[in-house]
């Protein structure tokens, strides 16, 4: 905690200002500003709630999607995706564009399993991806030194910085320059994307990066990305750049 | 099936308290709540938690339209003597779900 709340005219003119990249040691998981209570809670995998999404999710990897195709499990074994859901958005050869974790699960579907995609939000595809991204649980972000990423994680960035919507609030007015702070009664994460999909208390559910980035948007009165759109994709790989190397802390909890 | 994690000891010493923490995948819609199509939700919710322990009640809970989803109960019992712990969760539209865990008093 750094200072009192502001006032909403001060912040708005904060802001506007032009904010500062979070030096490496200084970035803190969203965990750290939590309640003890909500801490204990995401830390016991008996108490997290997160922890039937991760248990659901290892059975669809274990079963076939549809009869005669094979389960995820037949061509991945366990433990043999640690390490994914640090890296990932990534890119895919051949769709020639950033995929993330979900994304990459959908075609997968389609192009080995003969499977239709999962929807977005939907229970199937979060506890899939909340089960491969809790195998990464513990190890830092390391988004991948791929050149073909750095124009849309450059997109991304330019996403963070530029003042949005009605309220004319931009991400990196609040996360990178004011942290620690407080907007109202709640307290201003630096906005890491480490602990997705997380359970959050507000929602009573688990939920995607994109979802959370929804919610942000539609609090600055600006228009939402669409599910899976590429300004989505390419704010999450400026995101885990600028999280790295915090660790994976999926499934986490949140308020 | 809902899906329910129950975290006990498996074996205890004769006379000691015992920590159980129980947890079960539920949406505890509230019956409060506009759907999309602006009418209620109707309500579907955990009504009823009981803990069996070789057939005597130990612990019973009521739930309430108020209660958060995913409800988390946690209790304490005395390990008297090995046998079986019953978990049961009822509630709405016919949903009932009963567990089994054993557990071995030394």
């Amino acid at each position: 905690m750094r200072g009192p709340a502001l006032s909403g005219v001060f912040l708005l003119l904060a802001g506007l200002a032009a904010a500062q990249e979070i030096p490496f040691p200084e970035r803190r998981s969203g965990r750290d500003q939590m309640a003890p209570e909500t801490r204990a809670m995401q830390a016991d995998d008996e108490a997290n709630p997160g922890m039937l999404w991760v248990l659901d999710g290892a059975d669809l990897f274990a079963r076939a999607p549809t009869p005669g195709a094979p389960a995820c499990a037949a061509c991945h074994e366990a433990g043999a995706l640690r390490g994914v859901a640090a890296r990932y958005p990534a890119w895919d050869e051949a769709e020639a564009r950033p995929v993330d974790l979900e994304g990459r699960i959908n075609l997968c579907r389609t192009r080995h399993q003969g499977a239709a995609p999962l929807p977005r939000e939907g229970r199937d595809l979060l506890a899939l991806t909340a089960y491969i991204a809790n195998q990464s649980r513990g190890l830092p972000i390391a988004p991948p030194a791929d050149s073909r990423l750095d124009p849309a994680r450059a997109t991304g960035r330019a996403l963070f910085e530029r003042p949005l919507g009605q309220l004319r609030f931009s991400c990196a007015g609040c996360h990178d320059a004011h942290w620690g702070r407080h907007l109202g009664a709640a307290p201003i994460p630096q906005g890491h994307p480490n602990g997705y999909p997380l359970y959050r208390l507000e929602w009573q559910g688990l939920g995607s990066l994109q979802r959370r980035l929804r919610n942000c948007l539609a609090g600055m009165r600006a228009e939402p990305f669409a599910p899976d759109s590429p300004e989505a994709t390419a704010l999450a790989l400026y995101l885990m750049q600028r999280a790295a190397p915090l660790p994976v802390e999926t499934p986490a909890v949140r308020p | 099936m809902a899906r329910a994690l129950i975290n006990m000891p498996k074996t205890a010493p004769a006379g000691s308290v015992i920590e159980i923490k129980t947890l079960i995948s539920h949406p505890m819609e509230t019956g409060y709540r506009p759907g999309p199509d602006g009418r209620l939700r109707p309500r579907d919710i955990i009504t009823e938690f009981v803990c069996h322990y070789d057939g005597a009640e130990i612990f019973r809970a009521e739930l309430s339209p108020a209660s958060a989803a995913n409800p988390y109960l946690t209790f304490t019992t005395l390990a008297t003597a090995s046998g079986t712990l019953r978990f049961t969760w009822s509630g709405d539209n016919g949903f009932s779900q009963s567990q089994d865990v054993a557990l071995t008093v030394t």
